[in-house]
């Protein structure tokens, strides 16, 4: 089963250039280090922060662009990790050792399992 | 007891050992449940034209068992589930006769009915959903009833169960019990969702509608089979002995008018002695293994007042004393509040005045906070202020026959 993991937190949270953020990008490179000697990690990446954001509809054929992000929140995503476990429980644990549920908090969501829809 | 035929009574008590034990097999609760209930629905035919089978649980779980094998044979996936789930062996097995599940009662059944109870009580689901979800599928009430027992639209209760059942599914929830690091805070879970059930029931009056009693006959059930597969748990022990101590007074809480009587005013000579006796020996024997928790604790509280021979002669002292070690265990302003009553009934109303003094903000709109206070103000010789106090309760809105004893309280001090 594959997860995604989203971070979302305030950016007034995120890890800042000091002494505690240097500390909280350690923890997130030995975290990312050891889910892959894990191998459940398939794919992860940090988000450049909201504000260069762009919303993209197209209606009536007309593209219209948004600066900013789909919907104005105090947390907002910053990042993912995608990882294969094989439940929710597993996923979980996961979750809570990922650095981002201590300075925001981490939706758990299941990847969408194509096989098991019935054709 | 709900008015049920002969044959609904025993889908009530089969429905969920039949479903528990299927899920395992088919992995698969939608599949389980369904094929459980076309199970029921035959059971009504055949057992309506040709009389009882000898064992109705085996047949019904035969019958299922062949109806799921039917649906995952017809869904496309089957061979990636036979896969996952080594079916083959279940299915196809040489010879395997059907009437083997008539050998019905055994430890692997009562296995299966606990990694459910864990699976319906999973942190990842609301609490709602974690208490319809343990009745409808352990409980074998039907929507309906629990939808009544809850005092929620059948609409409602059936959305909760079904949006339940659909994250275990496609969240993949796991169906086994938890490993020994994650036991403690999965099984407080469990614990806390039995005593809900148990509460839902215990809160009716004898007037209210028979469902709610039946959901006290549920959690004392689920309780058993807990201490029974998890023997060496005593907080299972406590809750358990906190139900009993509870329902063995249940006869005499409330009045021929459905009215509710106070602890003080209760006949102690139609409780169960016999009960009383047996929980308060399994309870020390719990107490004695030395891992003290908020159950074990709220069970001697009940365990002092059980045993007590009348109101008057209560070990205050001691409850005072379990309350302070409680609040400790497991803060929180109801907590704080029934501990202020201890130690008023122990020390003095001044010594619970003042232990209730800082819970005013917390408990402002909390009835039982206002008429605590009133109680001990007309104790203590301020009828004005209690009067104050029981309307506030009212205003904070108590049930109708806690109301018209308040009304009458107040009447009371008027004179």
């Amino acid at each position: 089963m594959q997860y995604l993991l989203l971070i979302y937190s305030e950016p007034a949270n995120d890890p800042q250039p000091d002494e505690t953020g240097a500390a909280i990008m350690t923890a997130y490179r030995e975290f990312t280090d050891a889910i892959t000697e894990e191998g459940i990690l398939v794919a992860a990446e940090a988000l450049e922060g909201v504000e260069s954001a762009t919303t993209v509809r197209v209606r009536n054929d007309e593209t219209l662009m948004i600066d900013g992000p789909f919907a104005e929140t105090k947390e907002v995503l910053g990042g993912f990790y995608l990882i294969d476990v094989p439940d929710l429980d597993a996923a979980l644990k996961v979750a809570a050792r990922l650095p981002g549920s201590w300075h925001g908090s981490v939706e758990v969501r299941p990847v969408f399992d194509w096989t098991k829809v019935e054709l | 007891m709900i008015e049920r035929s002969p044959i609904e009574q025993i889908f009530r008590d089969e429905y969920g050992k039949v479903v528990s034990s299927l899920i395992r097999q088919v992995g698969d609760f939608e599949i389980a449940e369904d094929s459980v209930q076309e199970a029921c629905e035959a059971a009504l035919k055949q057992w309506a034209d040709s009389g009882l089978p000898p064992n109705p649980g085996g047949w019904l779980m035969t019958t299922a068992k062949r109806k799921a094998i039917d649906k995952l044979r017809r869904s496309a996936n089957y061979r990636r589930k036979q896969r996952d789930f080594g079916y083959r062996e279940q299915i196809d097995r040489p010879g395997g006769d059907p009437m083997d599940d008539l050998s019905f009662d055994g430890s692997q059944l009562r296995d299966d009915q606990l990694r459910l109870m864990f699976t319906c009580c999973h942190p990842a689901l609301g609490v709602d959903a974690q208490v319809a979800l343990t009745v409808k599928t352990l409980g074998g009430l039907t929507t309906a009833e629990i939808a009544r027992g809850f005092l929620v639209p059948e609409k409602t209760m059936a959305q909760r169960i079904v949006r339940a059942k659909r994250k275990i599914k496609s969240a993949t929830i796991p169906y086994r019990v938890p490993t020994d690091d994650e036991l403690p805070d999965r099984l407080a879970s469990v614990l806390g969702v039995v005593y809900l059930i148990f509460n839902e029931g215990y809160a009716a009056s004898s007037g209210a509608d028979h469902v709610r009693g039946e959901l006290c006959d549920d959690a004392i059930r689920l309780g058993a089979l807990l201490e029974q597969l998890m023997p060496d748990e005593p907080e299972v022990v406590g809750l358990n002995a906190l139900m009993g101590f509870h329902h063995a007074r249940k006869a005499t809480r409330v009045d021929h008018d459905g009215q509710p009587v106070l602890l003080e005013d209760q006949d102690r000579s139609r409780w169960d002695a016999a009960t009383i006796a047996d929980m308060d020996a399994r309870l020390i024997a719990a107490l004695r293994r030395g891992q003290v928790g908020s159950y074990q604790v709220q069970a001697a509280i009940a365990a002092v007042h059980a045993t007590s021979a009348s109101f008057s002669a209560t070990d205050w002292p001691q409850i005072a004393g379990l309350y302070d070690r409680l609040a400790g265990l497991t803060p929180s302003p109801v907590v704080d509040l029934n501990r202020a009553a201890a130690h008023a009934m122990a020390f003095g109303e001044a010594a619970g005045l003042e232990a209730l003094v800082t819970l005013a903000d917390s408990l402002a709109s909390y009835a039982p906070y206002h008429s605590t206070v009133g109680e001990l103000l007309a104790r203590s010789g301020d009828p004005a202020g209690a009067i104050r106090a029981f309307e506030r309760a009212i205003v904070a809105g108590t049930s109708e026959g806690e109301t018209s004893r308040l009304r009458a309280r107040i009447d009371q001090l008027k004179d």
